[in-house]
């Protein structure tokens, strides 16, 4: 079998003439004047999605995206330009608009580039051309029976099985010369429900790092539509959501997107190198409870949010980021570890070749503690048990964050009783964080659909923690 | 390598699109349509009095939307190659052979195409080098950071400009292009003030370089922003009077036109779905798309599907009138396309009052500057977001609130409580309100 490295010269540089050889002296013309870094990222992408809609699969597409990236970094200064055509003209096209965020023309000479040796966390397969086209719009129809047997009142089912391919390639002037093979898939599912007149929604997700053979099965299928119809069934019934002030157990899993927004974004290398976030300056200082730790690892196989290495050709690592309450570090990209004078953290990923890297998460979750969740709702007189959630967001500056519950219950002297609508929650990182006063014994991560966006750019993340219960949250209800 | 965009590329655009259409019968495609687009720009920031970012952007794309009988398939690539080109074809040819017929698909017949093109004057070149660019950065961010010493910090100033065409065919004699700008000017700044630390931001955004706010405005605005969010309370919970802003009271308009448009009704995704002919505004309001506004942001003389757009009333004295058709959606409701294929075009709800005038009217309640998450649920309406702004005690901003969640209902927002519309709007977008009054929604505070 060859290397990713191999395979991706082929596929990427050799159409456009050129060879990895040839990439030293080309990376190397951008080490002019002030230039102290600069890098060409190479990457071609493909994507092939069907949707399924009213019982048929109607709409499917195929989205094919290539090209290079250039980028000169000259201090704290940034020069990019990319083409979506492949050859050494086009590349040198872009480095001159690289090169001029400074003023220095003097060459260097041309960079010797080591192999990185990249780990396994993921097979390097393309999943697209695995499963005939049939066998995939045979499988959302199964799914679609499947959910509307379940249930007279489910008036509606939209799934979707989305297929993604990436080659990438990255050379830089400090010697990196490393590839990376990533595939991605996802299966979701979102039906409606109606009864009296009352329409609600529910929806449900599940993908990773891997093949179709290990998504396409009966049993994710069925987990999804008994999800997605459980949800709408139960939002159906649901009452008006209490508002104000309330202590609020989060079930594990998904509703780890908590930590995505109150902490996650704030400990960003770029956001603490700039002094723009809550958190900067506060490494060895207590900013959430004792207890809590949280990490971002982007090694662990098969997740969404995992890399072989980043975007700048950096094996991915994991992080401890707050160690039993204490914050005990950031994540970098390769700029910003270099103007703080640390070491990068693998975090350094991009959109596309067409966007500039960002110290961006990868799978962040809390580790597990050792209370039961029956025991954190045992313990509360009236609050709210929020089981699933939508997307999150936060202003990184004041530490303002919200994340919107899409599944909840009341908590009644200690017993789960109706549902209630759908609300936000909003909180301040740090206090929301020195608020937890149990953590669960049932540390999950997210069953693989967690899209981040920062600056314009999305990017897939995984997020995970235990059942939490925090003592006081803010509940965007109308009751 | 080029930074100025050559307008040639409009025809270039055109001869691909065309050529493909030609080739699609070949390939097995029975109909075609194709969208191709091209653009170049420059983004810059400047941090801290020094140049921090230059970037480049030249996009291309092209996307084939291929027919077989009434099955179809979507294929798209940024390789504008012959040997791409005809790939992506293929796999559009390939996956419209296993879809399922969908009779709503169909192309705009030659009857329907739109005929003569008007002159919308949505192309204007700022002849811009990145030296200027950087320059002009630099000075937006110091109008801003010079206006108070609380100003501690600063995510720079930008400038960017954009110019691209775009090109849209069919195999039923469609060809047209369009080609555009866009230009700007922002700014975020940080301030501090003892343990409160606070971010807020300004911008400018237009088609033609002359209709761009001064280098100064954008860097005061945002000192102006920044500062009044500093020491911020939580309000109590209550359910009280609101006021949001023009930038977040349009936001509030464009769910309102999702709400009563096709995709949303056809999948019965929608609390207004069934509406026709009923009030979901207040008796005072109405709603009128202006699509040929001259060098407006939402101008365009055709819709996505290729039709002629037209001035034309959504809300009546409240009343909707009207949804919000592409020729799909309507297929699909058994309706006439109205003409909106990719939405609506410059749609303004503008009352009489100034700012302050609400402010005073409200007596007391929250200014809801900034919204934050989705918190938009337009099945059934239900509307709860976090939220930032202004206490109001007796008709005057009392201090800056944080923290807090606003929660009520689209439908009942919109229809019942909706008092007043200023005359604040910002013409500078394609859906936009002046700030709105709400009689009630529920604040959740401390």
């Amino acid at each position: 079998m060859s290397t990713p490295l191999q395979t991706i010269s082929d596929t990427l540089l050799a159409p456009g003439g050129l060879a990895l050889d040839d990439l030293g002296t080309l990376v190397g013309e951008l080490a002019v004047g002030e230039v102290d870094f600069a890098d060409l990222f190479f990457e071609r992408a493909e994507a092939e999605s069907f949707s399924l809609e009213d019982g048929e699969v109607k709409e499917a597409s195929f989205h094919c995206d290539a090209g290079v990236g250039v980028r000169a970094c000259a201090g704290d200064r940034q020069g990019f330009a990319y083409s979506s055509e492949i050859s050494a003209q086009r590349i040198r096209e872009a480095a001159q608009v690289a090169v001029a965020i400074q003023d220095g023309r003097a060459p260097r000479g041309g960079i010797n580039l080591d192999r990185v040796s990249t780990p396994r966390l993921y097979a390097a397969v393309n999943p697209i051309p695995e499963r005939a086209s049939q066998a995939k719009i045979a499988y959302l129809l199964e799914l679609d029976a499947h959910a509307r047997a379940r249930d007279p009142r489910v008036i509606q089912v939209q799934a979707s099985l989305t297929i993604s391919y990436r080659e990438v390639l990255v050379a830089a002037t400090d010697g990196t010369l490393a590839a990376d093979v990533r595939p991605l898939v996802r299966l979701s599912v979102s039906v409606l429900a109606e009864q009296n007149g009352r329409r609600e929604r529910g929806s449900a997700g599940l993908g990773g790092r891997y093949d179709l053979a290990r998504l396409m099965t009966k049993a994710h299928a069925d987990t999804l539509v008994q999800e997605a119809v459980d949800q709408a069934l139960i939002n159906l019934d649901a009452v008006d959501c209490p508002a104000g002030e309330m202590p609020v157990v989060l079930a594990s899993g998904w509703p780890g997107v908590l930590l995505h927004e109150a902490v996650g974004h704030g400990l960003e290398g770029d956001f603490n190198r700039k002094g723009s976030s809550f958190y900067s300056g506060k490494i060895g200082q207590q900013v959430a409870a004792r207890g809590v730790t949280v990490v971002d690892d982007g090694t662990i196989a098969d997740r969404r949010g995992s890399l072989n290495i980043d975007d700048e050709g950096r094996p991915s690592q994991r992080n401890v980021l707050i160690q039993d309450g204490i914050l005990v570090g950031y994540m970098q990209d390769k700029l910003n570890a270099r103007l703080m004078g640390v070491e990068p953290t693998g975090n350094g990923r991009r959109q596309s070749y067409a966007h500039l890297p960002m110290p961006r998460m990868t799978n962040t979750f809390m580790e597990a503690g050792e209370v039961p969740q029956a025991e954190m709702i045992r313990s509360v007189k009236k609050g709210i048990f929020a089981v699933n959630f939508g997307g999150g967001q936060v202003d990184i500056t004041s530490g303002q964050f919200v994340f919107a519950a899409s599944e909840a219950y009341l908590i009644e002297n200690g017993q789960v009783t109706a549902p209630v609508k759908g609300a936000t929650l909003i909180g301040h990182g740090p206090e929301v964080m020195s608020a937890i006063s149990m953590i669960g014994d049932d540390l999950a991560l997210d069953s693989g659909i967690g899209v981040c966006g920062k600056d314009g750019q999305s990017l897939p993340v995984g997020v995970g923690q235990p059942s939490l219960k925090v003592d006081r949250l803010t509940v965007g209800g109308t009751a | 390598m080029a930074t100025e965009f050559n307008p040639q590329r409009e025809k270039v655009a055109q001869s691909i699109t065309f050529d493909v259409l030609e080739q699609s019968k070949a390939a097995g495609a029975d109909a075609c349509e194709v969208g191709a687009s091209a653009s170049l720009g420059l983004e810059v920031t400047a941090r801290l009095g020094q140049p921090e970012k230059l970037e480049m952007t030249r996009d291309q794309s092209i996307s084939v939307t291929a027919f077989v009988g009434q099955s179809r398939g979507t294929a798209s690539t940024t390789d504008l190659s012959a040997d791409a080109i005809r790939k992506t074809l293929e796999a559009a040819v390939a996956i419209a052979r296993v879809t399922a017929p969908d009779p709503a698909a169909t192309l705009a017949t030659a009857e329907q195409i739109i005929q003569d093109i008007p002159d919308l004057e949505l192309d204007h070149p700022w002849h811009l080098t990145p030296e200027a660019a950087l320059k002009l950065a630099i000075e937006v961010e110091a109008a801003g950071l010079s206006q108070d010493k609380r100003l501690t910090n600063s995510d720079g100033g930008s400038v960017s400009s954009t110019r691209g065409v775009s090109v849209h065919g069919t195999t039923e004699g469609l060809l047209v292009g369009q080609a555009s700008s866009v230009h700007g000017m922002s700014c975020v700044l940080l301030a501090e003030d003892g343990d409160s630390r606070e971010r807020s931001y300004a911008y400018t955004q237009v088609r033609h370089p002359e209709q761009l706010r001064a280098p100064e405005w954008v860097g005061q605005e945002a000192a102006r922003k920044t500062l009044a969010r500093l020491n911020p309370r939580k309000c109590e919970t209550a359910e009280v009077p609101v006021l949001f802003v023009p930038e977040m009271a349009s936001g509030l308009l464009s769910s309102v036109i999702s709400a009563i448009s096709g995709g949303s009704l056809y999948r019965k995704s929608s609390y207004l779905l069934d509406r026709i002919d009923s009030r979901i505004l207040p008796e005072w309001v109405n709603l009128t798309e202006r699509p040929h506004l001259r060098g407006a942001m939402g101008s365009s003389a055709y819709d996505g599907d290729g039709l002629p757009t037209r001035e034309q009333r959504f809300v009546v004295d409240g009343v909707l009138r009207q949804y919000v058709l592409s020729l799909y959606s309507a297929n699909r409701l058994g309706l006439s396309s109205t003409h909106n294929a990719g939405g609506v075009r410059n749609l303004y709800l503008q009352g009489e009052m100034d700012f302050a005038a609400l402010v005073k009217q409200m007596h007391r309640g929250l200014v809801v500057t900034e919204l934050m998450g989705q918190g938009v649920n337009l099945v059934n309406g239900d509307y709860s977001r976090g939220a930032s702004g202004f206490w109001v005690e007796d008709g005057e901003i009392q201090y800056p609130v944080h923290e807090v969640t606003v929660a009520s209902n689209m439908d009942r927002m919109m229809r019942d409580d909706l008092l007043l519309v200023g005359s604040d709007l910002d013409p500078h977008r394609s859906i936009a309100s002046g700030s709105m009054l709400f009689q009630r929604m529920m604040v959740a505070g401390s």
